[in-house]
């Protein structure tokens, strides 16, 4: 009878009501259907911030970079060597260093006829160069911090192309989520100060609350421009139907970009003029450091071209600006400033997103908040098996939804901290002349994933959260000793150097072992309570609105 | 007493605005992008304005899917907001 009424009385709701609740049911699924995903492409995501520190890291052979060398003879060093390993190449494009890095990375396209190149295959080759020499580097083989950067938005063992839309698919459920997520809270601002601790549900809901909230501005931001850094990919029917000539699609591509495009080599062989002037030139237009990349087309052709373009330190905005140069002569043919308004604010959310302008307070402050999301959707996917835990008919043999999404938690959360670890000890551990060895760091990577999956799945689950945290404060903590056996760069050795990309990652490691072992013990002190009666008053709307039908 | 209502019928309103808001969402977020080509600007800025704003549209409509007071409003509205887009998009296909 009684549910009978609360049926007539939510036929009838009023609106502001029923659609909290809808919003809430709404955030709650949207959240844990791709909540696994968003947390491993939040977590990766947020490293990627120190992406070019990682590498550093990985590989430490090359020596730490006490100044930053002259722009303008590095590229003129890596332009030579290219010359030589890669004649007749219609394309080459390099990142200058910068004060994060100490290799200069290159692709070129292979030339017609090339092997590869004739099979349709592979039309690319890529390298690190030493800014010293100008020779490739002879570090050891491996993919670096651009493997989580890579992963973080296409995944791997998969096409790129698959992998991008999965995690546009995320981040739009990430992005309908965190809209919901607004909605359904209606005390946004004073739960933002509450936080009741030691209370179960209650603490973790509170904890959910303060790193949404708190971050809100960054998450949301995150989310969107992480769509709009792959839109052509995603929404691609504006294009479709307005761009239809090579004239058209060339005019949208220079909005985008500073590749500049190949035409018909001539045949007739002649020298690249001098890179560093070209560089030089555009130093004196936006200063010493401020150039990010060149690159040729057709070099060593009679219709080769120079794009000397800027980098994203000191604006905000990824659009290009390049000058462009005759390769022969070294002519200046054009200096490109300026893109359109719809360009312009997709250049500045480009940015936003990838926050390589970023100085190094920024670039820790990115880090941070960053982590927060990690935690939010985190604590969000906890808070699902919490909230259940106490509704459960039987809570020793909980039903197969709730296990499913229990053991998932563990292994996407817990695991992947392992297995994360686990990449950079075999960035240590594996032999240097092992055929592939890039790739075997990262199938050691998913091999420890799948480990802690597996360990998930057979043990008690607070068991296998408990003994995969201390995994990885063990890992974690341990990593700076194993950097001290393995390398000739150990803590003492970096401090006393000023190599703080060393220091920082050694000091790193040991921050976060600190925090899985703060993590571990809380979870191994957490006694659930006995299950506690239904109590009134303030739950939150979403801890509420579950309640609400079953009285 | 709870009336009895079969699990497919339970279902299929709930299944309805999952449809709407996955693929409804999306075409409409889609139909929005080739509109904004009616907008008065070059051809290049139309489209990425276009692209730009489609997300937006895109998690608009899936919160007015759930939030709508049926699975039945939930598809009107969508196509109610598709008549104006379409019209625009129809001048400049």
């Amino acid at each position: 009878m009684k549910t009978d009424n609360v049926r007539r009385e939510r036929e009838q709701r009023p609106a502001g009501r029923g659609i909290r609740q809808s919003m809430s049911g709404l955030h709650i699924w949207a959240g844990l259907l791709m909540g696994w995903i968003l947390y491993v492409m939040y977590l990766t995501g947020t490293v990627s911030y120190f992406k070019d520190e990682l590498s550093q890291w990985m590989r430490p052979e090359l020596a730490h970079q006490a100044e930053l060398p002259d722009p303008a003879l590095v590229a003129q060093r890596v332009a030579d060597e290219l010359a030589t390993i890669a004649p007749g190449s219609p394309q080459w494009s390099m990142r200058l260093p910068d004060a994060r890095t100490n290799s200069v990375y290159a692709f070129w396209r292979l030339a017609p006829g090339e092997a590869g190149a004739a099979s349709g295959r592979r039309s690319f080759a890529e390298a690190a160069f030493d800014p010293a020499t100008g020779g490739k580097v002879t570090a050891r083989e491996t993919l670096g911090g651009d493997f989580f950067y890579r992963f973080h938005f296409q995944f791997h063992y998969m096409p790129v192309l698959w992998g991008r839309w999965i995690a546009g698919a995320a981040a739009m459920f990430m992005l309908v989520a965190i809209v919901s997520g607004v909605i359904t809270h209606k005390k946004i601002f004073i739960d933002f100060f509450t936080f009741r601790g030691g209370k179960g549900q209650r603490s973790w809901f509170d904890a959910h609350n303060a790193l949404s909230v708190f971050g809100l501005p960054f998450h949301a931001m995150i989310t969107y421009t992480g769509l709009v850094t792959l839109m052509a990919l995603y929404m691609p029917w504006g294009e479709r139907t307005a761009i239809t000539t090579q004239a058209e699609r060339q005019q949208l591509t220079a909005e985008l970009n500073a590749f500049i495009q190949p035409g018909k080599p001539s045949g007739q062989a002649v020298p690249l003029a001098s890179v560093a002037d070209m560089v030089r030139q555009a130093q004196e237009r936006w200063g010493q450091d401020a150039v990010g990349r060149v690159t040729a087309t057709n070099s060593g052709d009679s219709t080769a071209r120079v794009a000397v373009a800027r980098g994203e330190a000191g604006r905000v905005s990824m659009s290009p600006q390049y000058m462009l140069f005759d390769g022969p002569t070294g002519r200046l043919l054009e200096t490109r400033e300026g893109v359109g308004a719809a360009a312009e604010t997709r250049g500045v959310l480009y940015a936003l997103h990838l926050g390589r302008f970023s100085d190094a307070v920024t670039r820790w402050l990115y880090f941070l908040v960053s982590l927060m999301g990690t935690a939010m959707v985190g604590t969000g996917l906890v808070m699902w098996t919490v909230k259940r835990r106490q509704k459960l008919a039987d809570p020793e043999r909980p039903h197969i939804g709730f296990r499913i999404v229990e053991r998932l938690n563990i292994a996407s959360i817990a695991g992947l901290s392992v297995a994360m670890t686990a990449f950079l000890w075999g960035n240590r551990l594996l032999p240097a002349g092992l055929a592939d060895r890039g790739a075997w760091e990262i199938h050691l990577f998913f091999a420890v994933w799948a480990l802690a999956l597996a360990h998930a799945v057979l043990r008690p689950a607070k068991t296998a959260w408990i003994e995969q945290l201390w995994a990885a404060t063990a890992l974690l903590a341990l990593l700076p000793v194993l950097n001290a056996v393995t390398t000739d760069r150990p803590l003492w050795h970096s401090v006393a150097e000023a190599d703080w990309v060393f220091a920082g990652m050694d000091l790193m490691c040991l921050s976060l072992a600190a925090l899985h072992a703060v993590l571990a013990l809380r979870t191994a002190r957490h006694r659930p309570k006995p299950r506690a009666v239904p109590t009134k008053g303030r739950g939150g709307v979403i801890g509420g609105a579950l309640e609400e039908g079953r009285s | 007493m709870m009336p009895r209502i079969g699990p497919v019928r339970r279902a299929a309103p709930v299944a309805s605005r999952i449809v709407a808001a996955l693929f409804g969402g999306y075409a409409l977020a889609a139909l929005g992008s080739v509109a904004a080509l009616a907008l008065p600007m070059s051809k290049p800025q139309a489209v990425l304005t276009g692209m730009l704003a489609s997300f937006a549209i895109y998690a608009a409509a899936v919160v007015w899917v759930f939030a709508a007071r049926s699975a039945l409003r939930a598809w009107a509205g969508l196509l109610a907001a598709a008549a104006p887009l379409l019209l625009a998009a129809w001048s400049v296909w």
